[in-house]
């Protein structure tokens, strides 16, 4: 049997393995997948691998204890054995107040996200897609360091009250760092998709480049705060930091941003500017995402801050029953609404700002308030009377999404981007944000 | 930069890191060295026969325990074994690897070479200069133990969720509204084979106790949190049974080689409140104390990270950046990197830290050796690969991989400061500070990609006016630049006050790979450091 099975395969191979259950519940969580990646730097290749993974998961449950149990093998055998394996285990549990029961049959979105294209990478194709690249590099007597990863595989689901559930799915990220030869200029590139034959590595590359020469002999400007125009690259890292906080329980208990004095939540209220709607929906084109969670909620096209009013916070099935609201797992995408505005545009319209194509090393500050720190990194140019005037040098920044988002000027048209710190994929428009706060300077190029 | 912080670890729903088993599977020794042997062989010989020239074979084991507990519930209980195999070769003078999960026969073993072979020769083409490894003898059949004392396996669950939920019943009785707290214990059983004949089985053991306490004030909707003060060690069980000299008492308990998570969880509850109306701090220049609890991620990001061969090179331009600190800066050997008082050395024996092992993940003996003397930069941490640019013919013996599936590439080792060679305590120091601020456990962390200019947090932060403790301050951050830093240093206390801090989680690497690191310190006082407030009004 192939690693990646097929919707029908799956549903087979998980009917066995429920037909050995003799607990009062029982779930089957199954994967597969292969991986593969090149790496270079210094203009050559410098590791790349290959992996081949597949996992089958048993939770059985009596009562409200709980036994989890997991297998690579997929024989008769081996399947018997996990789902024993998960019964004993789930005997010696202590009982799990907040364990919820396995959910009844749902209905889920259909999505496509998986691309033959992208399953049929292999070593050699691989290689070429870097060899265009370093060639572009080379020509110009730059430095490249790249990394280009490929992923395609399946998840499926079944539990014992009839639920079912297949994904399949497949993605490549590319990135890249060009830099000068004396170590003066830096410029970045990244993207994401789910079909490979949308990356073109060349041209990808040529935004680096124009980065990285463009980035040479960088002023410093004063710290302060200035207006910025953040890429979507910039604006996703920060932006993501919102998001992981949107969760019920956290806001309710008091101990996130999203929480109110007095025991409350911020759902209802305006916290940012009334042109920021930020959503989720799995069978975005642009950003297909799974349809289902791991427990077999359905992911659906859901508003979580809408014309800048909070709309809805995650809840897990347990925090929905004790609240006696509807669970809301957590989003498998999310996307933010832009505007019309072209990134030239917004720097033509724009007196005196700064530009910033990538930031980096996000950490959380203060959780109260969301304030983030972190860099500007691999091109920051400064603008003047609506033109681009020189590069400057790296800033660190303290500054909260929340705020950010509450100075906004303008919006532009959202992009596919892949998070610098987390590696998942966004839909991001390009933003305008006024009184956004540089703390101090950094030599780093 | 430390990937994956404390936060992420206090979830419920802890990152899986390989697959769940039953505790007793923890205890199980794995696969007989004879059968790895077996195993291995069969890999060498199979990449010798396709036309590598060089191969090693990484058979691991990865045992993980995570109890997981909030306030009276234990939220998981979970066991993760991760077993497979992962090949590295160099063909046609580039490296290849693959990796294949459960790999128990000859026949796995054979794929895994001959892919990764093919990879090998699949990118040469893209090769400029072949991989130059400087020479490395067998050691045969050897093998290497942590030196613990109890195997956290080995200690029945039902003691460890009492000890968790005592725990968290203390914070609740001393003032937290919430209290999660988690045990997390691993143990690495790795074997390494390559053709240069050696065959090393080795066994690794780490332990990390950790806590959150909140408290809140449901009037003005404010919160605080305070993390515990316990470091992750290479140590067994015994890290949690502690014994008086084990603790540094001063305005709140520290711990070296032992922690009293109950102590210090009951501490920690009243801190948070404490917090709630703490001073915020006035920004400006102030002198700053910083415990050893503290300074090991200062020491981690602006010392560590700019010191790794591969990253000054530009091997890691992509991600985690490069190095101010350049070969032209190590070969003038004059370069300032802090005072005259600043030793800091690379290690990867250190009982007890998280580094330590017999032998790295390529099969060079560990070591230790110096990296800034006196406060000039003197060396770097470099593999195999690389080690021939600073014209050494010997590998310092940093190599990791963080599982049978990832390639193995230069981890930073365990380093440290040393203490100060004359007598000096934490009281003697503070008595001279006429404006401070004195600062216990990390907090927030984040260095440029060039680790120049870096900014701190912490956990507890304390008032110093004219020689004496006046009263816990909150919204402290301090910025600087890592030469200015170190260059501020002006005194360290001797090695009675010597402790090491660490992660399990530095992360490094495309697609980015955790390494456990400790880095030791004494108390260490550094002038005129650029302090800023971090409170926001939204």
């Amino acid at each position: 049997m192939s690693i990646i099975l097929t919707e029908e395969e799956a549903k087979a191979l998980l009917k066995k393995v429920l037909s050995y259950s003799k607990a009062d519940e029982c779930e089957a969580n199954i994967l597969g997948e292969t991986r593969g990646n090149i790496r270079y730097a210094r203009n050559e290749v410098s590791t790349s691998g290959a992996l081949t993974n597949q996992n089958l998961s048993v939770q059985s449950a009596f009562g409200k204890k709980v036994g989890v149990a997991t297998i690579d093998e997929f024989d008769d055998a081996s399947l018997e054995k996990v789902v024993r394996r998960s019964e004993e285990l789930a005997q010696l549990a202590p009982e799990n107040p907040e364990y919820m029961g396995v959910l009844a049959p749902q209905t889920y979105t259909k999505v496509n996200g998986f691309f033959d294209s992208t399953a049929n990478i292999n070593p050699a194709t691989r290689a070429d897609a870097v060899a265009k690249s370093l060639a572009l590099v080379k020509a110009q007597k730059l430095i490249g360091a790249g990394f280009l990863e490929d992923q395609q595989g399946y998840n499926a689901m079944m539990n014992s009250k009839g639920l079912f559930a297949y994904y399949k799915s497949a993605n490549v990220n590319f990135s890249l760092t060009v830099r000068t030869e004396d170590g003066t200029g830096s410029g970045y590139v990244i993207k994401g998709y789910s079909d490979v034959n949308k990356l073109d590595t060349a041209a990808a590359t040529k935004i680096a480049i124009q980065k990285s020469i463009g980035s040479k002999g960088a002023k410093a400007l004063e710290p302060g705060k200035y207006t910025v125009i953040l890429e979507p690259t910039a604006a996703a890292v920060l932006l993501e930091n919102l998001y992981f906080d949107m969760d019920a329980r956290s806001a309710d208990e008091g101990r996130s941003f999203f929480s109110k004095a007095g025991g409350k939540s911020k759902i209802g209220d305006k916290i940012v500017d009334e042109r920021v709607t930020i959503f989720s929906d799995p069978s975005n084109p642009e950003l297909p995402s799974s349809p289902w969670s791991g427990e077999g909620l359905p992911q659906e096209k859901l508003a979580w801050i809408d014309k800048g009013v909070v709309k809805n916070l995650s809840y897990s099935r347990y925090w929905a029953s004790q609240k006696g609201v509807k669970p809301i797992p957590y989003p498998s995408n999310m996307i933010m609404l832009g505007g019309t505005a072209s990134l030239d545009e917004m720097i033509k319209s724009t007196q005196r700002g700064i530009l910033v194509t990538k930031l980096w090393y996000i950490r959380s500050v203060d959780p109260q308030t969301l304030l983030l720190t972190g860099l500007t990194r691999d091109g920051t140019f400064y603008i003047e009377n609506g033109k681009i005037k020189h590069p400057i040098k790296n800033f660190r920044f303290n500054e909260s999404p929340v705020i950010m988002l509450n100075n906004l000027e303008m919006l532009g048209k959202p992009e596919r981007v892949v998070s610098t710190e987390s590696n998942i994929n966004y839909l991001v428009p390009p933003m305008k944000i006024r009184e956004f706060t540089f703390s101090s300077l950094s030599d780093a190029v | 930069m430390t990937g994956m912080g404390m936060g992420a670890i206090m979830l419920p729903n802890i990152p899986v890191m390989g697959r769940p088993v039953a505790a007793e599977a923890l205890l199980d020794g794995g696969l007989d060295v004879a059968v790895k042997k077996r195993l291995a062989d069969a890999a060498l010989n199979t990449a010798k026969a396709k036309g590598a020239t060089y191969t090693d074979v990484r058979i691991g084991r990865y045992l993980n325990q995570f109890v997981v507990t909030r306030e009276d519930k234990v939220q998981s209980i979970t066991n993760t074994e991760s077993y497979g195999v992962g090949v590295r070769v160099i063909a046609d003078g580039c490296w290849g690897f693959a990796a294949i999960v459960d790999a128990k026969s000859e026949a796995d073993m054979a794929r895994a070479a001959e892919q990764a072979v093919a990879i090998a020769k699949a990118n040469a083409k893209l090769m400029a200069q072949p991989v130059q490894l400087v020479p490395q003898k067998g050691f045969g059949e050897v093998s290497w133990k942590a030196p613990i004392k109890k195997n956290a396996f080995e200690v029945p669950i039902k003691e460890k969720v009492d000890l968790l939920l005592g725990v968290n019943d203390a914070a609740l009785k001393n003032g937290a509204n919430y209290v999660n707290s988690v045990l997390f214990f691993v143990n690495e059983q790795k074997y390494f084979a390559s053709s240069d004949g050696s065959y090393i089985d080795q066994d690794i053991h780490r332990v990390w106790p950790i806590f959150n306490v909140t408290a809140i004030d449901p009037k003005t909707g404010k919160f605080e949190n305070r993390q515990a003060l316990s470091a992750p060690t290479g140590m067994g069980y015994e890290y949690l049974q502690t014994n008086p000299s084990d603790k540094l008492t001063g305005i709140t308990t520290r711990y070296n080689k032992g922690y009293d998570m109950l102590e210090d969880v009951t501490a920690a509850a009243k801190q948070a409140k404490e917090k709630l109306t703490a001073k915020s701090v006035e920004a400006g220049k102030y002198d700053l104390i910083l415990d050893p609890s503290h300074l090991w991620l200062t020491i981690h990001e602006s010392v560590g990270h700019p010191l790794e061969l591969d990253r000054v090179l530009g091997y890691e331009a992509n991600f985690a950046g490069t190095s101010f600190a350049t070969l032209d800066k190590w070969q003038s050997k004059n370069f300032n990197y802090g005072s005259k008082l600043v030793n800091l050395f690379a290690d990867k024996t250190q009982v007890g830290s998280l580094g330590a092992v017999g032998w790295d993940d390529e099969g060079v003996k560990t070591k230790r050796w110096d990296l800034v003397k006196e406060g000039t930069l003197v060396n770097y941490q470099a593999i195999r690969d690389q080690v021939h640019i600073l014209g050494e013919t010997e590998s310092h013996g940093c190599c990791y991989a963080d599982s049978w599936s990832s390639v193995q590439f230069q981890r930073m080792a365990n380093v440290s400061l040393a203490p100060g060679k004359t007598p000096l305590s934490v009281d003697d120091m503070i008595k001279d500070v006429k404006k401070g601020i004195y600062i216990i456990g990390d907090g927030s962390f984040s260095i440029d990609q060039q680790r120049y200019n870096f900014q701190f947090g912490g956990q507890l932060f304390y008032e110093i006016k004219d020689g004496k403790i006046v009263g816990m301050l909150k919204d402290v951050a301090y910025q600087s630049n890592t030469q200015e830093f170190w260059n501020s240093c002006v005194q360290i206390c001797d090695e009675r006050d010597y402790r090491l801090g660490g992660s399990f989680f530095d992360g490094k690497g495309q697609p980015p790979q955790s390494s456990a690191v400790s880095h030791g310190s004494s108390t260490t006082r550094f002038s005129g450091v650029n302090v800023i407030n971090t409170a926001r009004k939204i």
